[in-house]
């Protein structure tokens, strides 16, 4: 516990009474699993079709993605270990998007 | 559509955010936040679906599997990019202090997930049959 732990008055608290930042760290987390999830699915349905050429680039693709993903996540976590944290920036919402987007767009090329 | 137009320009120039209005309390800000995270994992699950409709039902008739799977599929990136859109409104609405958007969005899912949900079930039911 750090110094602050003084009466009410204190203008920064140790920590926000409804844990605000901790659930939407959470939602962060459930957010990445789900994203895992859906990379996994991807990367089995790229593999298929056997161990083609191709199949190694939508396996790729499908990683970068998903590493893209949890680099944006683990910033965004990392940003919220604080009391009063920032809102969300811009960049961060739309690289999330984008991710969840290009995931689609692998279910389509690799479609059969 | 001028307010999607609006908000698209701030998705290129997300400087502009800060300009508007006055920073609302952070705990509307990360409810916000938690809000479009929820409907980004909407839009996975519906990605999902569409991997899942095209690997575990292969004696579907080609057209109707890939149809199935599209539809979800596009359900998917449509509802990720509303999910920003819908955030950049609302956070601008609480830096000016305006009423929250309201949105049609909800409605039009449900209805088309209720739809696909009517079409599997056809479909299964039809396949047990035949």
């Amino acid at each position: 516990m750090p110094a602050s732990a003084a009466g009410p008055a204190d203008p920064v608290p140790d920590r926000d009474p409804g844990l605000q930042p901790e659930r939407t760290r959470l939602a962060w987390r459930r957010t990445t699993l789900a994203c895992t999830v859906v990379a996994v699915l991807a990367a089995r349905q790229a593999i298929r079709g056997g161990g083609t050429a191709a199949a190694s680039v939508a396996v790729a693709v499908v990683a970068l993605v998903w590493l893209g993903f949890l680099a944006v996540a683990h910033r965004r976590v990392r940003a919220l270990d604080t009391v009063r944290p920032r809102a969300l920036p811009l960049s961060g919402a739309v690289a999330t998007a984008v991710c969840t987007v290009l995931l689609a767009l692998c279910a389509v090329a690799v479609m059969r | 559509m001028t307010g999607f137009a609006r908000s698209l320009r701030l998705w290129f120039a997300p400087g502009r955010i800060g300009d508007e209005g006055e920073t609302p309390d952070y705990r509307f800000s990360l409810a916000n936040e938690r809000t479009f995270l929820a409907w980004i994992r909407t839009a996975l699950a519906l990605v999902g679906g569409g991997f899942a409709v095209d690997q575990f039902l292969p004696d579907l008739r080609w057209g109707v599997r890939i149809g199935l799977s599209v539809a979800l599929l596009a359900a998917g990136a449509l509802c990720a990019l509303r999910a920003v859109n819908h955030w950049v409104r609302c956070e601008l609405a609480m830096r000016r202090g305006e009423d929250l958007p309201v949105s049609g969005f909800p409605t039009l899912l449900s209805l088309a997930v209720g739809l696909v949900a009517v079409v599997m079930l056809i479909i299964v039911l039809l396949g047990r049959a035949g």
